[in-house]
């Protein structure tokens, strides 16, 4: 069952090593104090626990299963792969997690209003689900390029009667619309609480994303425990944008012994060298975005250049700064992967499992394909299918039949 | 004393309270920058230069539109650089420069700064920067010879302000609404109490941006405390609308006067 967990990082200003820290606006430095203390509380108080873990597992429908993919597994020919069913979870993707905990804290802190970013339309869906089931007021800032990308989850966030607002601005895509979220919260930073969708933004986004997003690494442990007789895989694998289910999925093996190979997978879009991908620990350096130091894709003057991937969720020019210090440090280990061969993983997972994934997650299954064939019969690893791949199917119909 | 605090005291030996235009470096074009730049820097204490940045959070959309053209007309730190060093050679005013932190890290921070003295800076304005989240931002702009300014605002508690004003050479920008930059047609009531509040710590100057749109915005922000108004999206847009802002510039002058 979840736990508020003790971690090495961030330490008390908010830094995974030099990464993270609060680079915004003085406006919302006291926003982020009185956050900071009220999550503090939250993490201490008993009855904020049970009520997390009950919404979790009635609402959310946690723990959601630890599959073992038996064909997955022939097929590839090496260590045992597992699925850890993200995708099962309401709402279909690992955002729920997070946004239940953050509503929570919103309730607690008698916001009346919250306001999000979206990319893809994951995240905004599951703030507006969480924002309808506990009567709060929600409003979503998504690009106007996504607004039209993602027609469908658009009218599902209106359904569930939350405000979408189409950002013009920029590359009109998901760094656009963090920006105005922020802006948002600049202008009505007293009556409304910001559920940020990644572990990214300033400080103590990162660190709480992480906790509340940490069930998935729990479960893992625990469901491993049952089926395979110990709690720690070879190995587990996971998409990378901001990061938020990669470090869901790593933080309770991060920092401890023994600790399994953890595989981040940046999108690689194009190809790394063709300038249109989304992988910022790969090929970015190091500067401040979104209120927090980390790695970035930014041009030589220091301007943030857009990302490119054939997945809306991996499309984002940074990647949140425990991921940067994991990298660093040598905790974890980060690689890339492009979109025809992310497309590979979908198509792979769909023939062999009968799942289809999210294209983010296609990233974290076709990496697999690359690196298990080679790993031991008996070794174990874990793919974390961090959401379910029908928001993609018409997408992906467009690009096969385009080939 | 240094250029930027001393143009405050000049301006109130002139029965003034000084008047600070902001305009993006690159703005609608560069030549076109700075003629507007030279021609509102005759009317002005201090000029305000904005670097260009593609995810200006702190702004408005009317600077966000500026910085977007400027991008387009290809400015971004070299160009800032060069237009600066061009706006010096014109006019006398102390130039500041606004800008986010990232080009800031991307250049250096020291070589940044250094070019930045060097193309005639007086002063910098790091609108993301919390300066106690990196002192060492502050003090390799102080040590290059730049004044600093942060941002206060209405939000700010006493505790912020003791801290933020420990990094203040030249002013402190107060802040007149929670919010982005952008005209407004009327400032908050609480501004008085606001300007007050960081008077009773410091002796720095205290200037007032965010909303200052008219004659009288301006006169409010006098009337709260100020001693100094910054304006920057009303110029901007009246250019937009082909409006001359100079003349703007001038109103709010006399708004600023007495």
């Amino acid at each position: 069952m979840f736990r508020f967990l003790e971690y090495p990082t961030p330490d008390p200003r908010g830094r995974f090593g030099p990464y993270g820290g609060r680079y915004v606006p003085e406006t919302l430095i006291p926003a982020l104090e009185e956050l900071e203390a009220a999550y503090r509380q939250a993490r201490r108080d008993p009855a904020f626990l049970a009520e997390y873990r009950a919404y979790l597992a009635d609402y959310a429908g946690r723990p959601t299963p630890l599959y073992f993919a038996e064909r997955l597994t022939r097929e590839l020919g090496g260590a045992r792969v597992y699925l850890k069913r993200e995708d099962l979870a309401h709402t279909g993707a690992h955002k729920i997690n997070n946004t239940l905990g953050q509503a929570l804290l919103a309730r607690r802190m008698q916001k009346p209003r919250v306001i999000a970013e979206t990319g893809a339309g994951q995240h905004g869906v599951s703030v507006a689900t969480v924002a309808a089931m506990f009567g709060l007021k929600a409003v979503i800032y998504m690009g106007e390029e996504d607004v039209r990308r993602q027609a469908l989850n658009v009218f599902r966030m209106r359904l569930l009667g939350a405000e979408v607002v189409p950002v013009a601005s920029g590359t009109r895509t998901l760094k656009d619309a963090t920006n105005e979220a922020i802006r948002d919260w600049v202008t009505n930073v007293r009556d409304t609480f910001y559920i940020l969708g990644s572990v990214v933004g300033p400080h103590p986004y990162p660190a709480m994303v992480r906790d509340f997003q940490s069930v998935i690494g729990q479960e893992i442990r625990a469901q491993l425990k049952e089926k395979e007789g110990r709690e720690v895989p070879d190995a587990v694998i996971a998409c990378v944008g901001g990061g938020s289910n990669a470090i869901g999925a790593f933080a309770t093996f991060a920092y401890g012994e023994p600790r399994p190979r953890l595989i981040g997978v940046e999108a690689a879009g194009e190809g790394l060298d063709s300038g249109r991908h989304a992988a910022s620990i790969a090929a970015g350096r190091r500067g401040v975005l979104h209120g927090s130091y980390m790695y970035l894709l930014q041009d030589e003057e220091g301007q943030i250049a857009p990302a490119h991937s054939v997945s809306a969720g991996l499309d984002y020019p940074g990647v949140g700064p425990e991921h940067s210090y994991l990298a660093d440090m040598g905790l974890a280990e980060y690689v890339a992967v492009t979109d025809r061969e992310a497309l590979e993983g979908f198509r792979l997972l769909a023939e062999t499992e009968g799942i289809i994934p999210a294209l983010e997650s296609a990233h974290a299954v076709a990496y697999a394909a690359r690196v298990v064939p080679a790993m031991p019969k008996d070794a174990v690893v874990v793919i974390n299918i961090s959401g379910r791949g029908d928001k993609d199917v018409a997408e992906v119909q467009r690009i096969l039949e385009g080939q | 004393m240094n250029r930027v605090t001393a143009a405050f005291e000049r301006a109130r030996s002139e029965g003034r309270r000084a008047v600070i235009p902001y305009l993006t470096a690159g703005y609608p074009d560069p030549k076109r920058f700075l003629d507007y730049a030279a021609r509102l820097a005759v009317e002005a204490d201090l000029f305000e230069v904005g670097l260009p940045f593609s995810d200006p959070l702190g702004d408005g959309p009317v600077i966000q539109r500026a910085s977007e053209t400027a991008l387009r007309h290809g400015v971004r730190t070299r160009g800032t650089l060069e237009l600066l060093a061009r706006l010096a050679e014109r006019s006398r005013v102390p130039l500041l420069v606004m800008t986010y932190l990232n080009p800031v890290l991307a250049w250096g921070p020291e070589r940044f700064f250094e070019d930045l003295r060097a193309a005639g800076a007086a002063g910098v304005i790091l609108p993301d920067l919390p300066p106690d989240q990196d002192p060492a931002i502050a003090e390799a702009a102080q040590a290059a010879g730049l004044a600093t300014v942060f941002l206060l605002a209405p939000t700010s508690t006493e505790e912020r302000i003791r801290t933020v004003t420990g990094y203040v050479s030249g002013f402190v920008y107060t802040v007149s609404v929670t919010g982005v930059t952008g005209a407004r047609d009327r400032l908050p009531q609480e501004l008085g109490v606001l300007v007050q509040r960081i008077k009773a710590v410091t002796r720095l100057p205290v200037a007032v941006g965010f909303g200052i749109s008219s004659r009288s915005t301006a006169q409010q922000a006098v009337r709260a405390g100020a001693d100094g108004v910054v304006v920057g999206s009303a110029l901007i847009r009246a250019i937009e609308q082909g409006r001359d802002p100079a003349r703007l510039l001038a109103e709010i002058r006399q708004g600023a006067t007495g």
